[in-house]
C-alpha cells in the first residue's frame, strides 16, 4: 500500500526578478513500512523535498499525497492536523522545546491528539531509548546524544505512519551516531513505520530499503527502479 | 484534555522556564500602572473627603456675596446663626520692621466658620480674636516671611492691630491661595476706622448663614435667586462649593492621570520591544510546535496566555506600588488641597489600573507576538525559511489601529471631549513618531558618515548600537520622552520667570500704586517724585456696569438662543475703565480707530480689547449702555485694540475717549520705575506709611510670588515626570539584562582576539555613553520644539534657548545611562572566558 506519493512536484522561489527552481518534476512513491534515504550533494534539494513530503511547505506544481491526504488541497492548519496524526520528525539539531523537560517534550504529540495516557506512554518510550532516569531534565541539561534520543522518543510518540528524519546523526560523534541509527531502525521495525531520511552519510543510507539520489533539483536515480 | 486546557498547560510549562525573563519584560509597565493607580486612588479618596468635609470647605450653609453691603434678607430670621465679613486687598505695614505687603484683609464679625474652624497658632488665638479689641490674625506664611511674632503689631490702613496668632487654616484656604493672597483677619467693627472702605476699593461683602440641620438650603434659596441676580448678589451653598471643588480636582486628577498614562505608554513601548526579543528567541520552538502539528492559532495562544498572565502580574505589582505611592501624595499635593485627605485602598482604582495594564501590555505585546502566527514549520529544517516581515500583515495594522483607538478612548474618558482626546492622542503619536524619526535619523547618519579613521573602540561602540535585539530605538523613545517631559517643564518654567524678570528693563515701569483717591493724586505724585522716581503714567479709573447691548438687557439675553446670546459675564462684571485719546505702548489698534468726543451730542465711541470681544461676542458697532454710578451712558464700539496684559501697566478692556468721564467719581493709578529692590522697598514703605489706603504692586513681589507658585506646580509635575524617567530606567535595565549574554559573548570574543579588559570596558562604557547621549539629546531636541511651540502659540514670548539647563539634563541622563550600563556589565569582564562560555551554553 502506498503511503506517500510524489507526483510531478516542482518548487520554485522568486529571487528578485529571477525565478529559482530548486525542485524540478520529482516523481516517486513509497510503500507502507518501507525505509527510504534521500541522498545528494548540498543544494541538491533534499531538504526541500523532505519538507514538501512532510507538508511543511507548499509545492509550486504537482501533487503530494501523504497517508491518503492530498497536501496541496489542505490549508496550513489542516496540514498541521495531518502532521499531528500521521507524521513523526527527527531533526539534525534535535529541535527539542528548550522550556519543556524530556518527559514533557515526548508528551506533546500525544497531548495534541488528546491521548489520555500520554505520560505513561512517554515514560515507556523514554525507557526504550534508555532515558528513564532523565525524565525531568531540560534539553540544556542533556548531551547531544541524549537530546536526539528524546527527539526519537517524541517522533514515535504519536505512532506515526511515516517518520521523517533530516540528517539524524549529522550533529553526533560516530559512536553516538551508530547508537542513534540502531535505535531508529529498531523502533521503525517494531512500530512498522515508514521511514524517509535525508542524509549525507552513504553508510547510513545503505541501511535503508531504498535510496534516491538528487542532483540540481532533479531526482537522478532511484534504487527501486 | 480539551484544547484550551492543553494550551494553558503548554503555556504554563513554557512559563516555568521564562517567568523571570517575562516578568522583566512586563516590569516596564509597573511604574506606569503605579502612577495611574496612585493618582486614581488619590482622586477617589479626595472625592470622598470633599464629600465628607463639604461643610468645612464653605464654613457655612450659605454665603451671599456682593461688592456693596448686602441689605436685610428674609433668610436672616430663618438662620440659627449669622456672620458677616467685608474683605479687600490692601497694604498692611509691620511697624517693627517698617516693611509693608499687599494682603487680603478680612474684617469678620460673628462665629464664622460655623463648620470647621480657623486653625491658629497658638490655638487660643482664635478665641482671643473673637473677644474683640484691636487684634488680628495673620497668615502664618506672612508672619514667617516678615519675621512677625505673636504680640507684634500690624498696621491696616489708619489702625494698628496686635497680632494675636498665626492663621494656619481657614475654610477653603490652600497653600496656593495663601501664597497669592495672604490673609489678615481683623474684627469687622474696626473696618470703617481703617479708612480703607472708600470709593475705588475692591470691596467684597459676605454674609454667612447657618441653618438648622433639617433645612434644605437649595429649596430655601430658590425663590430668592432671581432677585439676587438682579442685585448682583452671588450665592454659594455647600452643594455648589462641593461640586465646584470636586470638579476642579477631578480635572486635576484627570490631567495627572494623563501624565501617568504617558509613563504607562512609555512602559508599553518597552514591553513591545522586549517581547520582540522574546519572540525572536522563541521562533525555533514555534517552528517545532508547528512541525508537531500545533495550529498557528494554538501556538499563538500559548505565548499570548503567558503575556496576559505576566501583564496581570505586572499590573498587580503596579497596583500595589501605586497604592503605597498614594500615601506620599498628600505631601506632594498639600499646597493645593482645601480638605484633609485620607489615604486608603481604592478598589475601583486598583481594578481600573489592573485592567488598563493588562489591556495595554497585551495590545503592545501583540505587535511582535503576531510574528508567531507566521512562523513556517519549514523553519525547523531551514532557519531562514520565508520572510517574517509583518509590514504586509493586515492583523498587525489592525493591532496598531486598536492601540490608537485605546489611546483615544482612554484620553476621552479623562478629558471628556473628543477634540481634546484626539489632540492628546495626536500629541502622543507625534512625540513618539518624532523620537523615532530623530533616533533613526541620528543612527542612520552615524552609520552613513562614521569615518573609518575613528579609533577602534569608538567605532565598535557605535556599531554596537546596531546589534540585533539591542532595542536602541525603543530606548531612545522611552528615555527620550521622559527627558523631554522634564526638560520642557524646566525650560517653560524658566522662560516664564525670565519673561517677568526681563520686564524690568530699559524704560519699562516696574511699580504700580493704586486705589489713589482724587484728593491724594497731587500729594502722591509729589511724594514719588521726591524719591527721585519718574511718573510714567497717571491713570484715572472709573467703575461701571453694563446694562444693555444693542438694547438687550441681562434677562432678555438669557432667553436668547446659544448662537446669538452674548456672554453672561458681560452683565455681571464691574468694568474698570479709563479715558484717553491715544494708545499706550502695551496696546495696538487692530480694527477701527480711536474716536475723540468733541461736542455734547456726539456719539461716544469706545475701544474694546479684541480678545475680550471675541470671548464675549461683542462686535464692531455694537451699542452698549453702561451704568456709571447710577447714570446711564450710551456708547458704541468704535475700535478693537490688542492689549499686552503681560506688561506692568494699567491695561483696560474698555477705553473711553476724553471729555466723557472726567466728572464721574474715580480713583487713580500711578506707575513708576525704581532702579533697585531696596529703592522699591523704601518707596513702597514710605507711601504706605503716609497713605495707608494706597496699595502697591512691584515687579519684585510678582516675581517672588510667581516663582513660589511655579515652584509648587513644577514640584507636582516633576513628581509625575519622575514616573516616566523611572519607566525609561526600567526599560533600559530590562534591555541591558536581555542583552547581557550577548554582550558577554562579544566581550569574550574581543578578549580572545587579544583585546585587553581596558579596551573592552571602554567599548562598553562608550556604547552606554552614546546610547544615553542619543536618548537625552533626542528628548532635549523634542523639548526645544515643544518649548518653542508653547512660547510662540501659547505664551506669545520671544524664544530663548536654555542651553545651560539642557546641558545639565543631558549630563544627568547620560551619566545615569552609563552608570546603569556599568552596573549591569560589572563582573562580566573579570570572569574567565571558559566559565562564561559554559554558563551561556
Amino acid at each position: 500500500m502506498t503511503v506517500l506519493k510524489v507526483d510531478k512536484v516542482s518548487k520554485t522561489y522568486q529571487s528578485g526578478s529571477r525565478q529559482l527552481t530548486v525542485l524540478d518534476d520529482i516523481n516517486f512513491s513509497v510503500a507502507a513500512g518501507q525505509s527510504l534515504a534521500i541522498v545528494g550533494p548540498s543544494g541538491s534539494g533534499k531538504t526541500t523535498l523532505l519538507g514538501l513530503c512532510a507538508g511543511l511547505d507548499h509545492v509550486s506544481a504537482g501533487s503530494v499525497q501523504l497517508a491518503g491526504h492530498k497536501l496541496e488541497s489542505l490549508n496550513e492548519d489542516q496540514r498541521a492536523e495531518v502532521r499531528s496524526q500521521e507524521i513523526g520528525f527527527i531533526f539534525q539539531n534535535f529541535q527539542l522545546l528548550p522550556t519543556l523537560t524530556a518527559l514533557e517534550n515526548v508528551m506533546v504529540p500525544m497531548e495534541l491528539k488528546g491521548q489520555k495516557d500520554a505520560m505513561k506512554v512517554a515514560r515507556e518510550l523514554l525507557a526504550k531509548v534508555g532515558l528513564e532516569d532523565r525524565l525531568t531534565h531540560y534539553p540544556s541539561q542533556l548531551s547531544g546524544g541524549e537530546q536526539q534520543r528524546v527527539s526519537i522518543a517524541r517522533a514515535f510518540a504519536n505512532k506515526p505512519k511515516i517518520l521523517f528524519a533530516d540528517e539524524p546523526t549529522g550533529n553526533l560523534d560516530t559512536d553516538t551516531g551508530e547508537m542513534i541509527e540502531r535505535l531508529i531502525f529498531d523502533l521503525n521495525r517494531q512500530e512498522n513505520t515508514t521511514l524517509i531520511m535525508v542524509t549525507h552519510d552513504l553508510e547510513l543510507a545503505a541501511k535503508t530499503d531504498r535510496i534516491v539520489h538528487m542532483r540540481g533539483g532533479k531526482l537522478v536515480s532511484d534504487s527501486n527502479e | 484534555m480539551n484544547k484550551a486546557g492543553w494550551i494553558f498547560k503548554m503555556a504554563f510549562r513554557d512559563f516555568k522556564q521564562n517567568k523571570a525573563k517575562l516578568f522583566l519584560f512586563v516590569s516596564s509597565i509597573v511604574i506606569g500602572i503605579a502612577a495611574l493607580v496612585a493618582i486614581s486612588s488619590f482622586g477617589d479618596n479626595l472625592v470622598k473627603d470633599i464629600d465628607s468635609q463639604a461643610k468645612e470647605l464653605l464654613g457655612a450653609d450659605l454665603v451671599l456675596e456682593n461688592n456693596k453691603p448686602i441689605g436685610d434678607q428674609d433668610l436672616d430670621s430663618i438662620a440659627i446663626d449669622r456672620a458677616s465679613e467685608v474683605n479687600f486687598a490692601s497694604m498692611v505695614a509691620f511697624p517693627k520692621s517698617g516693611e509693608s505687603r499687599l494682603v487680603q484683609v478680612r474684617a469678620l464679625e460673628g462665629a464664622f466658620p460655623f463648620y470647621g474652624k480657623l486653625v491658629t497658632a497658638p490655638e487660643s488665638a482664635d478665641e482671643l480674636f473673637r473677644k474683640g479689641g484691636k487684634v488680628a490674625l495673620v497668615e502664618e506664611l506672612l508672619m514667617n516671611q516678615y519675621s512677625i511674632q505673636v504680640g507684634d503689631e500690624v498696621k491696616v490702613g489708619d489702625l494698628i492691630f496686635e497680632v494675636v496668632g498665626a492663621l494656619q487654616e481657614a475654610p477653603g484656604q490652600t497653600g496656593i491661595t495663601a501664597t497669592v493672597a495672604p490673609v489678615v483677619y481683623i474684627p469687622k467693627s474696626f473696618a470703617e476706622e481703617t479708612g480703607l472702605i472708600q470709593y475705588g476699593s475692591r470691596l467684597e461683602y459676605m454674609e454667612y448663614y447657618k441653618f438648622a440641620p433639617e433645612v434644605n438650603v437649595e429649596t430655601l434659596i430658590e425663590p430668592y435667586k432671581e432677585l439676587w441676580e438682579t442685585e448682583h448678589i452671588d450665592e454659594d451653598t455647600v452643594e455648589e462649593r462641593k461640586d465646584r471643588t470636586g470638579r476642579s480636582f477631578a480635572n486635576m486628577s484627570d490631567f495627572l492621570s494623563l501624565v501617568a498614562f504617558v509613563a504607562l505608554l512609555l512602559g508599553c513601548v518597552g514591553v513591545a520591544s522586549a517581547v520582540n526579543v522574546f519572540v525572536k528567541e522563541k521562533l525555533p520552538s514555534v517552528a517545532v510546535l508547528r512541525c508537531l502539528g500545533v495550529s498557528s492559532r494554538d501556538t499563538f495562544l500559548i505565548y499570548l496566555t503567558q503575556i496576559v498572565a505576566m501583564g496581570m502580574l505586572g499590573s498587580l505589582a503596579g497596583a500595589i506600588l501605586g497604592t503605597l505611592v498614594q500615601y506620599v501624595l498628600p505631601q506632594v499635593f498639600g499646597e493645593f488641597l482645601p480638605v484633609e485627605v485620607t489615604v486608603g485602598i481604592s478598589w475601583s482604582a486598583v481594578g481600573f489600573g489592573v485592567l488598563t495594564g493588562v489591556l495595554v501590555s497585551v495590545l503592545f505585546a501583540l505587535l511582535p507576538l503576531m510574528k508567531i502566527r507566521k512562523v513556517p514549520p519549514m523553519m525547523t529544517l531551514r532557519p531562514s525559511s520565508d520572510s517574517l516581515s509583518l509590514a504586509q500583515d493586515p492583523m498587525r495594522w489592525a493591532v496598531l489601529g486598536l492601540i490608537a483607538v485605546f489611546v483615544l478612548i482612554f484620553s476621552w474618558v479623562l478629558l471628556g471631549g473628543w477634540k481634546e482626546a484626539a489632540g492628546f492622542s495626536a500629541f502622543v503619536a507625534g512625540a513618539f513618531g518624532m523620537l523615532w524619526f530623530v533616533g533613526t535619523g541620528i543612527m542612520w547618519s552615524i552609520r552613513r558618515f562614521l569615518p573609518l579613521t575613528l579609533r577602534y573602540p569608538i567605532r565598535q561602540a557605535l556599531a554596537n548600537l546596531y546589534r540585533p535585539n539591542n532595542q536602541t530605538i525603543s530606548l531612545i523613545a522611552t528615555i527620550g520622552l521622559g527627558t523631554a517631559m522634564i526638560s520642557t517643564l524646566f525650560f517653560v518654567q524658566n522662560q516664564l520667570l525670565d519673561q517677568v524678570r526681563f520686564a524690568d528693563k530699559e524704560d519699562q515701569p516696574n511699580m504700580l500704586f493704586f486705589d489713589i483717591q482724587t484728593s491724594q493724586v497731587t500729594e502722591v505724585r509729589k511724594a514719588v517724585e521726591n524719591e527721585g522716581l519718574p511718573i510714567m503714567q497717571e491713570v484715572p479709573i472709573v467703575t461701571m456696569r453694563l446694562e444693555e447691548i444693542n438694547g438687550v438687557d441681562k434677562s432678555e439675553n438669557d432667553d436668547l438662543s446659544d448662537e446669538v446670546r452674548k456672554s453672561r459675564g458681560l452683565y455681571n462684571r464691574e468694568f474698570r475703565v479709563t479715558y484717553r485719546d491715544s494708545l499706550i505702548s502695551s496696546e495696538s489698534l487692530v480694527e477701527g480707530q480711536l474716536h475723540t468726543y468733541q461736542n455734547d451730542g456726539d456719539s461716544i465711541l469706545v475701544s474694546v480689547d479684541q480678545g475680550y470681544a471675541d470671548r464675549t461676542g461683542i462686535e464692531m458697532g455694537d451699542k452698549i449702555l453702561f451704568n456709571v454710578q447710577g447714570r446711564p451712558l450710551t456708547t458704541y464700539v468704535g475700535s478693537f485694540r490688542e492689549v499686552n496684559f503681560q506688561k506692568v501697566s494699567t491695561n483696560f478692556l474698555v477705553l473711553f475717549p476724553e471729555n466723557v468721564l472726567e466728572k464721574a467719581p474715580k480713583f487713580h493709578v500711578i506707575i513708576t520705575k525704581t532702579e533697585t529692590d531696596q529703592q522699591a522697598a523704601d518707596v513702597q514703605n514710605r507711601i504706605v506709611k503716609d497713605f495707608p489706603n494706597i496699595s502697591v504692586i512691584n515687579l519684585g513681589m510678582i516675581v517672588d510670588t510667581l516663582e513660589d507658585i511655579l515652584g509648587k506646580i513644577s514640584f507636582v509635575i516633576q513628581f509625575m515626570a519622575l514616573f516616566s524617567i523611572l519607566t525609561g530606567v526600567l526599560v533600559l535595565v530590562s534591555s541591558l539584562i536581555i542583552s547581557k549574554y550577548q554582550r558577554m559573548r562579544e566581550s569574550i570574543l574581543l578578549r580572545t582576539l587579544g583585546a585587553g579588559s581596558g579596551t573592552v570596558s571602554l567599548i562598553n562604557t562608550l556604547e552606554y555613553f552614546f546610547l544615553g547621549s542619543l536618548a537625552s539629546l533626542s528628548g532635549i531636541l523634542l523639548s526645544f520644539i515643544a518649548t518653542a511651540m508653547l512660547s510662540v502659540f501659547v505664551f506669545d514670548f520671544p524664544l530663548k534657548w536654555a542651553f545651560g539647563h539642557a546641558a545639565i539634563i543631558y549630563l544627568a541622563i547620560t551619566g545615569l545611562t552609563v552608570l546603569l550600563g556599568w552596573l549591569n556589565g560589572r563582573g562580566v569582564l573579570n570572569k574567565p572566558p571558559m566559565r562564561i562560555l559554559r554558563s551561556t551554553s
